[in-house]
């Protein structure tokens, strides 16, 4: 479902990713995970199509986004690490908007926004303006914008950052039932978290791949934060066994 | 084209749920009614003195068109230079501030569409605002005796003006995302746009020639006076097509540097 083949971004001088490559399958749940200022949040807007990718591919649902980046976007939902409300709008004019530019159609607009309303727990908030709104709700409006056009893929980047416990159990289960036969990608610092949630697992460092795997392999002699810790401390060691990796697939 | 009336829409609401469009509208209006009051008590004044001094002649050369509504619209036109940097600074700068930018760049729509909902959204609240100061020459139409046809040219020029400027706004704020720097350039621009005929009469005929077609306060001057020369409209549909072409251009950038 998504292909990510050789992606290198440089800002200027700087390559904030280098050579990334890795897919995620439809109904699997991808971990995206990595210190601060490993590329994550880089790596997600160039597949969300924010930002052009330096050099390499991404595919998603066979459409490349380069080429056809307008049917990438329409089938992406993104929440960005900061959600991306319109402080002054309330909640249900905010997802009504977000639904028109995303191509609902006028007729199903009101049924959409019920349908993200409900699953995201915002029933009681829907006149709120947003800008009022706790932190844990304004991240449900985040989510309930990314979901409200039903996309194939999900991006989320640091979905319960900021939440309280409660929200977080919540915010989980929602992924869980959301994943079913979508894609989802997740970027977080909570190792728990993605033993909990994704099948898959791709840690980066500095820019660069340490490891893609899945969280059974992963975890099968150590805890996830073992594995963690490993690839990203070991990275100038795991250099070899990285780079063992890189062009190999640089080859297929 | 559905999508820029959503966008258009949001531009819209945004400006008159935050408190700028009513700070705008409430400033260019108590400073259009107090031009209005003092151009007219002048003419009044005028013509008071001819019709004592018995001077027919002076008197019929008094006439509203001239006296109140050409410098009424003159000066509103050096308010909208002010004001219309403050109406369009939030355009790309806030979105890009408050990470709506990647909600936007994300979505399914075409940088054309995302440009022109913005620009239609700024063309209707200018709508708003310059009809709401055709109270005055409604007033003079009323009481007295002004050429509609004249007022309705002036009226148009304003219009294309307020137009003008608003799309070289959101070419600013096209390349910040700071609402001040925004601001202050557009206005830098705009005041230079005014001002730039200054030289022309000792600039030489040619290049004089071209100053005076670049200012905008030439072709204003012109529809003020109730000229409607398709050279002054091709001027101002020039510089509002040209500033959203390089918005597009700009916005184009940020999503392929």
């Amino acid at each position: 479902m998504i292909e990510v083949r050789n992606l290198t971004k440089r800002f200027g001088d700087l390559v904030a990713i280098r050579d990334i490559s890795f897919t995620a399958a439809t109904g699997q749940v991808l971990g995206f995970l990595g210190p601060n200022g490993a590329g994550k949040t880089t790596t997600m807007r160039v597949i969300t199509g924010f930002m052009p990718a330096s050099s390499g591919t991404v595919k998603v649902g066979g459409f490349d986004i380069f080429d056809n980046s307008y049917e990438v976007r329409k089938r992406i939902g993104y929440l960005p690490e900061n959600p991306p409300l319109y402080a002054d709008m309330t909640v249900s004019t905010y997802l009504q908007f977000v639904g028109r530019i995303r191509g609902i159609a006028k007729a199903e607009l009101g049924e959409a926004v019920d349908r993200v309303l409900h699953t995201c727990g915002l029933t009681n908030v829907t006149g709120r303006v947003v800008g009022h709104l706790s932190k844990g709700f304004r991240q449900r409006v985040g989510l309930a914008q990314a979901l409200i056009h039903n996309p194939s893929v999900l991006v989320l980047d640091e979905p319960t950052i900021g939440l309280d416990p409660r929200q977080i159990i919540d915010i989980r289960t929602l992924i869980r039932e959301l994943a079913g036969d979508r894609t989802v990608i997740l970027s977080t610092h909570i190792l728990p978290e993605v033993s909990q949630l994704c099948q898959k697992v791709v840690i980066i460092n500095a820019g660069r791949i340490a490891v893609e795997d899945t969280v059974e392999n992963l975890t099968r002699d150590m805890s996830l934060e073992q594995v963690f810790l490993r690839y990203i401390t070991k990275d100038a060691d795991a250099d070899a066994g990285a780079s063992a990796g890189a062009p190999e697939e640089a080859a297929s | 084209m559905r999508n820029a009336l959503a966008i258009a829409g949001k531009e819209l609401r945004s400006y008159f749920v935050s408190p700028i469009a009513y700070v705008v509208l409430t400033g260019f209006l108590l400073l259009g009614g107090w031009f209005f009051f003092n151009l007219l008590s002048r003419f009044n004044f005028l013509l008071s003195i001819y019709s004592a001094m018995r001077n027919p002649e002076a008197q019929t050369r008094l006439n509203l068109n001239e006296f109140v509504i050409a410098p009424l619209l003159h000066n509103l036109s050096v308010v909208l230079v002010i004001l219309i940097p403050v109406i369009t600074m939030r355009s790309f700068a806030e979105e890009k501030r408050g990470g709506t930018y990647e909600l936007l760049m994300t979505s399914p729509l075409s940088i054309t569409e995302i440009v022109f909902g913005k620009f239609l959204g700024a063309f209707v609240f200018l709508l708003v605002m310059i009809g709401l100061t055709g109270v005055y020459p409604a007033i003079l139409l009323l009481y007295g005796n002004p050429e509609p046809g004249v007022i309705a040219a002036g009226y148009l020029g304003l219009l294309l003006l307020a137009v003008a400027f608003a799309s070289i706004g959101l070419l600013t704020s096209s390349f910040t995302e700071n609402q001040i720097i925004a601001a202050v350039s557009c206005l830098v621009l705009l005041l230079l746009l005014y001002v730039i005929a200054w030289p022309a009469e000792t600039a030489g005929p040619t290049m004089g020639a071209v100053l005076k077609y670049l200012s905008l306060t030439e072709h204003f001057g012109e529809m003020v006076k109730g000229v409607l020369d398709t050279k002054d409209l091709v001027y101002f549909v020039s510089v509002i097509v040209l500033a959203l072409f390089l918005t597009h251009r700009s916005v184009e950038s940020v999503r392929w540097r």
